[in-house]
């Protein structure tokens, strides 16, 4: 969809700006708002981009720099703590050549912490996109991690 | 077996949840024509009557509030009320308003509708976090088919009363599930807390009279208005009325969510409802109400999950978040991964809490690795969190104070000799 499609979705009031934010994100094939998409915003609800920009950069979900076409969340918060996520998280980071916030140089992971997921009774959790991976362990993760990267494979991007 | 009561889970698993025809065939809508055909007044006084209480952390009387909403003086014509559902769902440990919107989403808006009508409002909100996918697209749907069926929108089953309901996301802040900065959030503002007062109720979202109320609360609404506040009252404890969904997780058999009476012991909760501790390993503490929660012992095995019996012994029900630990796990890692939680959600808007935050984790990292002096750490990880109680701006800094107040309290022999290497969760 075309960001000024996006857009006219919304009426011009502040009180849209979230969700007009989230929507040109999930429409941005990098996962992230330019410099530019912040600015389209800024115009279309008549405020300035610092404004926007101040909003954008608060909340965590939002990213203003590329990432990888999928997001895996970690979560690191107390009850998947304790069931073991470390281990998790260092078995991906290793499969994934990745530190946290990083992205593989495919462009196809973007590797971020995350606090509860509320998915505490499939701990330890995470998502990648939108779906929910639980009772994770070093062996599962292999797996999923080989799913999606054969499934990309085979659509060739 | 416990009992399991259905009221905020009355259809969860029974029902196709996108199906609005599959709800009022169990009776959904019902409440909402009952309550239209009375005056807005009884509406109020049967939810004060019935004792219902907050259950997104506070345990506020929700007739209460909904009385000074209604009541709040509205002399301007503009003068508008909202009414807010706080679906933000965030604390480490909590699951059951998620469990509410993905399994019985009209329960929820029946009930909002309902208290809506109770105070006079005509515009609502539902601000739910924006990683709940599957909760945002079953809430999506339902709206969408409670206004082709009439109960929402214009003049509701011909009673004159009008509501629209609108959905909003939040974006990954924990501090957005505070009342008040949830409202900022929803204006599209950084979510940034105001000061108490004025209260929500005088001077809410867009500076209008605005009820705002947990998922959980206003699901118990619909019932309350079948079965009337008396029978609601015979549930739960005298100061606790009715039910509670509990979330339990950590170390038991059976991980998941029950809804029981207010009053439950901890022990029924942990040995009856989720089977027992994994691998039958001996119990050792359980952490109450999340990251902004407390830790008891097994001394405390027997006491009542509701919001007074626990305040008593300085614990808090909060949410009802039950994380379970057992023998192998390490109360000195658990409170780093709790402080380290709000060293990453502090907004940084007053000092005690972006630089006190930080001081925590830090003074911890000390402990974990102090071969000698540990007593003092642990002193000044006690002085450094009430401090931050009495100066921080918002609850968020005011509540590190809970998990190390009680876990210095309950396990300080431990803290004071658990070193690092054997301190792995796991
Ligand atoms: C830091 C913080 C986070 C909170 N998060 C939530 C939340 O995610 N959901 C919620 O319902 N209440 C949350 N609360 C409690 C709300 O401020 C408020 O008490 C609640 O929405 C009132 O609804 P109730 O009366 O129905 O419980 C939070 C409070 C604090 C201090
Ligand atoms: S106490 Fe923490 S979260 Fe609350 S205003 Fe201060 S810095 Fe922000
Ligand atoms: S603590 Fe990890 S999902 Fe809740």
């Amino acid at each position: 969809m075309k960001k000024t499609d996006i857009l006219e979705k919304y009426l011009p009031r502040m009180e849209n700006v979230l969700l007009i934010l989230h929507d040109l994100q999930n429409n941005s094939r990098m996962n992230y708002l330019s410099e530019k998409d912040l600015s389209l915003v800024a115009h279309h609800l008549n405020t300035t981009l610092s404004s926007i920009y101040g909003v954008a950069s608060y909340y965590s979900m939002f990213s203003l720099t590329p990432r990888g076409a999928h997001i895996i969340r970690i979560c690191r918060s107390p009850v998947c703590h304790c069931a073991g996520v470390d281990d998790v998280f260092n078995e991906l980071a290793r499969i994934l050549k990745l530190d946290v916030g990083a992205t593989t140089p495919d462009r196809l992971f973007t590797l971020e912490t995350t606090e509860c997921l509320g998915q505490c009774d499939l701990a330890p959790a995470m998502t990648i996109d939108h779906v929910v991976y639980g009772k994770l362990t070093a062996a599962s993760i292999a797996t999923i991690i080989a799913q999606y990267r054969k499934k990309s494979a085979s659509q060739g991007d | 077996m416990i009992t399991e009561y259905n009221i905020a889970l009355r259809n969860v698993g029974k029902i196709n949840p996108a199906s609005i025809q599959d709800y009022m065939d169990r009776g959904g809508y019902e409440a909402l024509k009952k309550a239209l055909q009375s005056p807005s007044e009884k509406v109020v006084h049967d939810i004060t009557k019935s004792g219902l209480r907050g259950r997104g952390g506070a345990g506020f009387s929700t007739g209460l509030k909904k009385k000074y909403t209604s009541q709040a003086s509205c002399v301007l014509l503009e003068c508008m009320r909202y009414i807010v559902c706080n679906a933000d769902e965030g604390e480490p440990g909590t699951f059951k308003d998620r469990i509410i919107m993905e399994g019985d989403p009209h329960l929820l808006v029946e009930g909002m509708v309902i208290a809506a009508y109770g105070v006079g409002a005509e515009r609502g909100y539902i601000y739910i976090r924006g990683e709940y996918h599957q909760s945002i697209t079953m809430i999506r749907n339902a709206l969408a088919h409670a206004h082709v069926h009439g109960f929402l929108g214009n003049n509701i089953l011909g009673s004159g009363f009008s509501l629209d309901i609108e959905i909003k996301l939040g974006a990954g802040s924990y501090l957005c599930g505070e009342e008040l900065t949830l409202l900022e959030s929803l204006e599209g503002k950084r979510g940034y807390p105001r000061i108490k007062p004025p209260f929500p109720a005088e001077s809410g979202l867009f500076g209008k009279p605005t009820l705002i109320n947990n998922v959980e609360t206003l699901s118990h609404i619909p019932t309350i208005m079948i079965n009337g506040a008396r029978w609601y009252r015979q549930l739960g404890t005298e100061t606790s009325p009715g039910t509670k969904i509990f979330t339990i997780s950590g170390d038991v058999k059976n991980p998941g969510y029950a809804e029981v009476e207010m009053g439950v012991s901890l022990s029924d909760l942990i040995y009856r409802v989720a089977g027992g501790m994994k691998d039958e390993r001996p119990f050792k503490a359980a952490l109450l109400g999340g990251a902004a929660g407390t830790f008891v012992p097994e001394s405390l095995l027997d006491v009542s999950m509701d919001f007074d019996a626990l305040k008593e012994k300085g614990a808090v029900l909060g949410s009802g978040a039950v994380i379970v630990m057992c023998n192998d796990q390490s109360i000195l890692m658990m409170l780093d991964s709790i402080l380290r939680f709000f060293e990453h959600e502090s907004c940084g808007k007053c000092v005690p809490c972006r630089v006190g935050t930080k001081q925590l984790v830090d003074l911890l990292e000390k402990l974990k690795g102090a071969d000698d002096k540990r007593s003092d750490h642990i002193d000044a990880l006690v002085y450094q969190s009430e401090l931050m109680a009495k100066t921080a701006l918002c609850p968020l800094g005011q509540s590190p104070v809970l998990a190390i107040n009680s876990a210095v309290r309950y396990f300080r022999d431990e803290l004071e000799t658990t070193q690092i290497s054997q301190s792995r969760c796991r």
